[in-house]
């Protein structure tokens, strides 16, 4: 697919994460902002999957698990929009008695939920799980795991990190949403993590670095390295510089915006910085 | 004449679950087993050297052994995760939560050494808070057998079971007086031992044994208690427990846990909805333990024979007062 067909897609599910976390008042817009290109360009142009019917097992297809849950609203809009369930689903967002959860999960069988996730730390170590499931049955596909950049401050996430290189879990591509905000602040202040890359290194990992995270070429390109790096004995890492709240100028680089949604005038501001690429949900 | 049990050997629970673990894994292909730094203790190691493609280390690390679980279990395959009641309840509760219950993962955890019988190493391995804790989990199915058969079958039942399992067991060796092959092992039922209309003893675990003891003691004094063991805390089989307490005036319970959300509390709530009974529990009393051997141990903390004995009388003597008051 064209880069710029891409382009305009993720453009559209970024106004999706917006309206969605506005009409529900509530929600994670700043990270669903940052990870929209890059969810994409994986679900559109990298990954190998069937969206209908929905296989919860994964098998013979790869598969994408979102450990850092809370930004929810861009991978359900990716979803939909892949054909996972219907686009008008999304207006159900966070409200009572609907498949797409505050968090995702599996109870309600949403499409393309193979875990629930929310309580940070605990994906990479399913993925895992699922990585080698893949090895014992021989399937060729991988599998691929979002982290946010908070949630590696969980102590799972290294205990993972010591498994999948000990066991050489080459068949796994983790990405880490590398926009340094967690909740209360920069992650530099909170709890610092840095140097990161050389953290994964030091841990066995393969680490590559996607400097420019909001450029769809290179997102594309940076994918197609790390696919080729796989089955060399060691797990492989994608360090994403990305923007929090890329494409709304006020929430970008702003952590306040991690967990609340806009106020009407800030929606108007913002939706105004959004203009409709593809049909609304 | 009522059933005499016999102790046809000491054997250790966890060794009945590293035999039922390797059968089952016999039977069924997609059993896959994990360990955190705890094999050869949780008995797994003949199933490692058998099945060395389908077992995997996963050293001192139990929240992340506990997720790649959840990720096997997605991808289609049965895990066993073998540690520590301690560990596996307190170390992974979170993603025993999101990972395995709320996703509906077919995992199947082995917690052994729970309860005070872990002895010598002391009260910070000496879970007595999990079957409450476990119980309280939606989806979660938790057993917890009595002897070395029993854990055996539970083992099996398990595997065949669609679902989370919590199966709790121990390390010192104990009475093995169950059957090997046992048709009146049901997962979700519980399991009468000896019938009597003087009062009901329900035990779990390692305490079946010292209630059978009990009633045999009662028996010489011409009371007759019934002894149920109550293998599955969840499903809790509310007919078959209430069953007992329409027939029975006099009702203990015991187990090898704290008083609080184990066994007593559940008996007393099924009471408390369909037969109002007066429940004596004997259980550890909201302390935590210590080092020493399991029979020291259980002497202390009140977890012997003839502590069920008393608190069978207790209760006599309760029931008695109250209708006396009347």
């Amino acid at each position: 697919m064209e880069t710029q067909a891409l382009e305009q897609i993720a453009a559209q599910v970024r106004r999706d994460v917006l309206r969605m976390v506005y009409q529900a008042n509530s929600g994670h817009p700043g990270g669903a902002l940052g990870l929209a290109d890059i969810l994409v360009a994986l679900y559109w142009a990298h990954i190998r999957h069937v969206p209908s019917p929905f296989s919860p097992s994964g098998e013979g297809e790869d598969v994408f698990i979102l450990s850092n849950g809370h930004v929810c609203a861009a991978w359900y809009a990716v979803l939909a929009r892949v054909g996972y369930f219907p686009l008008s689903e999304l207006a159900t967002f966070r409200r009572i008695n609907s498949r797409l959860q505050g968090h995702p999960a599996t109870k309600e069988g949403l499409p393309g939920v193979r875990i629930a996730t929310g309580s940070l730390g605990q994906g990479l170590s399913v993925g895992i799980g699922i990585a080698l499931g893949k090895k014992l049955r021989r399937d060729p596909h991988f599998v691929y795991i979002m982290l946010g950049d908070g949630e590696i401050n969980e102590g799972q996430i290294w205990e993972a990190a010591l498994f999948a290189a000990h066991h050489r879990v080459d068949n796994l591509i983790a990405i880490l949403d590398r926009n340094y905000k967690q909740i209360d602040g920069d992650t530099r202040e909170v709890l610092n993590t840095d140097p990161v890359e050389e953290k994964w290194k030091a841990f066995g990992w393969e680490v590559l670095s996607l400097r420019e995270a909001h450029s769809m070429p290179i997102i594309l390109s940076t994918l197609q390295e790390a696919t080729a790096r796989t089955g060399h004995g060691k797990p492989i890492m994608i360090v994403a510089y990305t923007v929090m709240g890329k494409g709304v100028d006020f929430m970008e680089n702003d952590y306040r915006w991690h967990g609340k949604p806009p106020n009407a005038a800030e929606y108007e501001r913002a939706i105004a910085q959004l203009p409709m690429v593809l049909n609304d949900f | 004449m009522r059933p005499q049990y016999v102790d046809t050997g000491a054997r250790d629970t966890r060794s009945g679950f590293g035999a039922g673990l390797v059968e089952a894994a016999q039977k069924d292909e997609r059993i896959v087993a994990l360990a955190a730094d705890l094999m050869s203790s949780v008995k797994m190691d003949a199933f490692a050297q058998r099945f060395p493609e389908r077992f995997f280390q996963c050293g001192v690390a139990e929240a992340n052994m506990i997720g790649v679980a959840a990720g096997l279990a997605t991808a289609g395959f049965i895990p066993f995760v073998g540690t520590f009641a301690s560990f596996a309840v307190g170390r992974g509760y979170d993603q025993i939560r999101q990972s395995i219950c709320y996703s509906g993962k077919n995992v199947k955890i082995a917690a052994s050494h729970a309860g005070l019988t872990l002895g010598e190493d002391g009260a910070t391995h000496q879970m007595l808070e999990d079957l409450g804790m476990m119980r309280g989990l939606p989806g979660m199915t938790v057993l917890s057998p009595c002897d070395y058969n029993q854990t055996r079958l539970a083992t099996l039942a398990a595997a065949e079971w669609a679902g989370p399992v919590y199966l709790r067991f121990g390390r010192p060796p104990v009475p093995n007086f169950t059957f090997v092959e046992d048709p009146s092992f049901e997962i979700g039922k519980i399991q009468t031992l000896l019938e009597g209309d003087d009062g009901v003893i329900f035990a779990t675990g390692h305490m079946v044994w010292h209630a059978l003891q009990a009633a045999y003691i009662l028996e010489e004094e011409g009371l007759f208690l019934a002894v149920v063991n109550v293998h599955t805390l969840k499903p809790v089989d509310e007919a078959g427990i209430r069953g007992w307490l329409e027939r029975a005036p006099v009702v203990v319970t015991a187990e090898e846990h704290q008083v609080h959300n184990g066994l007593g509390d559940l008996i007393a709530s099924v009471a408390a909805r369909y037969c109002p009974r007066f429940v004596e529990k004997v259980a550890v009393q909201d302390t935590f333990g210590e080092s020493g051997k399991p029979h020291e141990l259980l002497e202390k903390y009140g977890l012997t024979a003839s502590d069920i004995v008393a608190a069978v009388k207790c209760a006599m003597q309760r029931v008695h007062d109250f209708s006396w008051r009347r």
